[in-house]
Parts: C-alpha cells; structure tokens; sequence
C-alpha cells in the first residue's frame, strides 16, 4: 500500500539522451562493425596526423633539454607569472568598467526618451562593428597627435572596455526583452513606476537569464587581452615573446607556446565551467518557477555561440 | 586636425591596396573555416565516438585560446618548425583554424534545434544516417545556422586586423604605413574604423534582417 502511494521518485539529474542520438539508431551489428572500422581508421589518421607533429617538433629539436630547462630557473618563471597576472590585471579592470558601461548603455537604450535612446543605439552599433585591435590602436597610437598619453594597459582596457560595454549592452537588452510582456504589464497594475517595474520585477528575471552569456563573454574579454601584444602591452605573450629570444635556451619560442596556450586554456575553461555550472543551476531552479527563462536562453544561447 | 582628409586623398592606392588584402585575407579565410568548419560539424554530430572525440577537442582548444596566440604560434612557431610559407599564407591559417571552431559550433547547435520527431519520423520512413542529414535535418538546420555564421563572419572580417601584428599588409598595418609618410596617426586610425564601419555596419544589418525573418517559430 504504502509502495503505491510514496511519490514517484524523481531523479535529481536529467536524463543525458545524448544530442546526436536523434540522428541515427542505436547501431545494429552491421553498423557497430562499420562504426568501429570507421573509428579504428578514423583514430589511426587521427594518431597518425599526431604523430607526425610530435615527429616534425622532435625533428626540428623542440624536445631538447636544453630548450624546457628555461622553465626551471626562477627568472624565467617570475617573467611568465608577472605576464599572467598583467593579462589577469587588464581583463579584471576592463570586465568591471565594460559591466558598467553596459548596464548604462542597457538602461538608456531600454528608455522611453529618444534622446537617450538613439545615440545609445548608434554608440553600440558603431564600436561592435570597429575592429577592437583598431580601438586599442587609436587610444595608444592615436592620442599622442593629440597631446595625451595614454598607456599600453589602459589602451588596453578602454579598447576592451568599449567593445564589450557595447555587447554587453545588446546582452542586456536582449536579456530585458525576454521577459514575458505580462510581468510589465502587471508591475504597471500594481501602481508600480517604470524605475521600480525594472529594477524590482523585469531585471531580476532578466539576470538569471543572461548571467550564462554574460559569463562567456567575460571569456571572450580575457581571451582578447591578448590584443594588448600588439600595443606592446606586458601580458602574457609579449613576456613569453620575450623570453624566447633567450640564446642559452636555443630560442624556446615553441615550448614557450605550449605553456603559454596551456595556461589560457585552462583559465578560460575554468570560467567556461563556472558558466555551465551555473547555467544548470539556474535552470534548475528556473524550471521549478516560471517556464518562460528557457525559450530566452535559447535566443541568448544563440548569440553567446556566436562570440568570437 | 587639418590634414585629416588629405591623409586620405594622398594615399588612395596605400587605402585601396590595404582594404583589398584584407578582402582577399578574409574571403580566403572565410571559405576555409566553413569547409573545415562544417567538416568537423559532422564529425561532432556522427555516430563515430573517435571522430566525435576529435571534434570536441579541437573545439574546445581552439576555442579557449586567443587568436593572437594562434597567430603567434603560426607565426612566429612554424618557421621554428621548419614550414615556411608567405605571412599571409599564416594569417590565413591562423584565422581559418580559429574560426572553424566556431562555425563547426554553430553547425552542431543548428542542428540541435531541429526537433527530435523530425529525425524520428525521417528514420521511420526507412531514410539512412546520410538521407536523414540530407533531406530532413540539413533544410531545416539551415536556416538555424546561417543568422550565427553571418555573425561569425563578421567576426572574422574584424579579426583580419589582428594580422598586421604578424607583418602582413592589410588595413590595420595602414597606420605603420603612413607613420612612416610622417602623417599623424589618429587621422589615419579614424579612416581606417570609418572603412570598417562601412564594411560591417550593412553586414550586421543584412545579418540582423535574416535573423529576424528566419527565425523559426517553435
């Protein structure tokens, strides 16, 4: 009796049906025997091609000690770390001025003024279709025509700064836009003021929405710190072009390389994993509330898959 | 701020020569990204683990790396390597590299926003792996796709900038250009953003407007 009347047990995960089943069957005999002689060859080419890079660098002498031990002497270390920490520096700044921005961009663009409205539009259209090397350009190589000067790191931060204030601009409005129509109108019953009908009934919601995009932007910002190379700005590559000139290491550019991609891979995946583990958080905790955030996320997920 | 004009009527053919090598950059580029792109697309979408395997990961690498450190080790790397080629033949093998993971990203997600009973009813008629991509998923993830490639094109058209770091002659390497003609760099510079706005502001609406209409009511 009591079997039948215990609720049923809902699993806390989410069936995983994997994406790409809904394309094929699950493979009979003949297709799994396909299927493993298409992975067997697929992989030996793949081995194969991976080989031959290993073998190309070994060739070229990119395994000699001689090369890695620039990484065992402190001076060395202390020059990448000093680098990382730059690149750190730059994209901290520039992601809390960028947040800024953004939110004062959002609000004037979201107004009922068209004075507000308008020159935010342009000012978000205009500095997402600038080349962002060309905006840290014109702060560095571009003031000093007229009588400022502004240095690599802050070249680097308003460039950054302009361009992702601008996309986080059109994230937030996207993110406002999203919420259901009704919940405005019903703030406007209540009595409520435009101010309080935002801050306290449509952000809230559009928030939890958009803090997943918002987050893979914040990716797409720390990976364009790199930018800063190019205005000689000292972060991460430069350091690493740097210490590659070092005779006594035969030249490590290409080990340099590969630590250096490790480390900006593995800062930008850690950031990646904190978006999807919120993201899955959200949803959780979404699904249990109102329906409506998952269509948004999809819209957002759309253009957060296209930030380059 | 009185030359600024003249930095532009003066140097006509250094503008035009610039703005058609990033062209040239770009559409070389561009057409090898989604060639490599799509193919990887389908690798991530087959039902081979090891090729899924291979697309996941190339993904994921390239996507979390800096396009300036692919261009960097492009660069500066492969004559260590001792591959040589011409420094645009690199930057189009920086850019093609880099933006392939995208596209290949936007081809997955594209077609995972076509519904599952389409795949289903395609199977139940007796269609292959093949048929099914071809005349079910493939017209439909079409119009899911396109809006996202045309914002990374865009992109990439932007990203063609970064090249002229890596000594190769296109429109962001105007400024070194007419530095050394001893005119001011900020005319220059400003020319340069109004040639791009002229170049991206008509894409974006164009990608804007197929968004828009090809958006699919689900």
């Amino acid at each position: 009796m009591t079997a039948v009347l215990s609720p049923p047990v809902k699993s806390r995960k989410k069936p995983r049906t994997p994406t790409t089943s809904v394309l094929f069957d699950v493979p009979g005999p003949r297709a799994r025997r396909r299927n493993l002689l298409i992975g067997v060859v697929g992989s030996a080419v793949i081995l194969g091609a991976l080989l031959y890079v290993v073998y190309r660098f070994n060739e070229t002498g990119q395994f000699s000690g001689t090369k890695w031990e620039i990484f065992e002497y402190k001076q060395p270390q202390l020059t990448i770390l000093e680098g990382f920490l730059n690149t750190l520096k730059a994209a901290g700044i520039a992601a809390v001025l960028a947040l800024l921005l953004g939110v004062g961009l959002a609000t004037a663009r979201v107004s009922d003024h068209a004075w507000l409205r308008i020159p935010s539009f342009w000012f978000v259209e205009v500095f997402r279709a600038v080349p962002l090397v060309l905006l840290m350009f014109l702060f560095y190589y571009g003031t000093p025509s007229l009588g400022l000067r502004v240095s690599p790191l802050w070249a680097v931060v308003l460039g950054l700064t302009l361009y992702n204030g601008s996309v986080f601009a059109e994230l937030f409005r996207a993110g406002i836009a999203s919420v259901p129509r009704g919940q405005s109108e019903a703030a406007y019953a209540l009595g409520l003021r435009k101010t309080q009908m935002m801050t306290s009934v449509v952000v809230p919601q559009a928030v939890r929405v958009m803090l997943p995009a918002i987050i893979s932007q914040l990716v797409v910002l720390l990976k364009d710190t790199a930018l800063g190379f190019l205005v000689t700005y000292d972060e991460l590559l430069k350091q690493l072009k740097q210490l590659a000139t070092a005779p006594q290491f035969e030249y490590p550019l290409i080990p340099l390389v590969i630590v250096g991609g490790v480390i900006y891979v593995a800062t930008c995946l850690l950031l990646s994993w904190f978006a999807t583990w919120l993201e899955r958080r959200l949803s959780r905790k979404g699904s249990r509330s109102s329906a409506p955030t998952m269509d948004a996320k999809q819209d957002l997920g759309q253009g957060g898959a296209a930030a380059i | 701020m009185s030359d600024f004009l003249p930095t532009l009527t003066d140097n006509w053919s250094l503008f035009g020569e610039a703005f058609w090598n990033t062209i040239v950059l770009f559409v070389l580029s561009a057409l090898a990204a989604l060639i490599l792109g799509t193919i990887l697309g389908a690798f991530r979408v087959s039902p081979v683990p090891a090729l899924r395997w291979l697309g996941t990961g190339y993904v994921n690498l390239l996507r979390n790396t800096p396009l300036t450190l692919v261009f960097f080790f492009v660069a500066f790397g492969f004559p260590y390597l001792e591959i040589n080629f011409s420094f645009r033949t690199f930057a189009v093998i920086a850019l093609s590299a880099y933006t392939s993971a995208f596209v290949c990203e936007a081809v997955r997600a594209g077609i995972n926003t076509v519904p599952a009973g389409q795949a289903e009813a395609a199977r139940a008629v007796g269609l292959t792996f093949a048929q099914t991509l071809r005349f079910v998923i493939l017209p439909q993830a079409f119009r899911a796709v396109v809006p996202p490639l045309g914002s990374i094109l865009i992109a990439l058209l932007k990203n063609t900038t970064i090249a002229a770091g890596f000594s190769v002659a296109e429109a962001g390497s105007i400024r070194a250009n007419l530095s050394e003609l001893g005119y001011p760099a900020l005319g220059g510079l400003l020319w340069v953003v109004i040639g791009f706005l002229i170049l991206v502001l008509p894409l974006s609406a164009v990608q804007r407007n197929l968004e828009r209409r090809w958006s699919v009511a689900r």
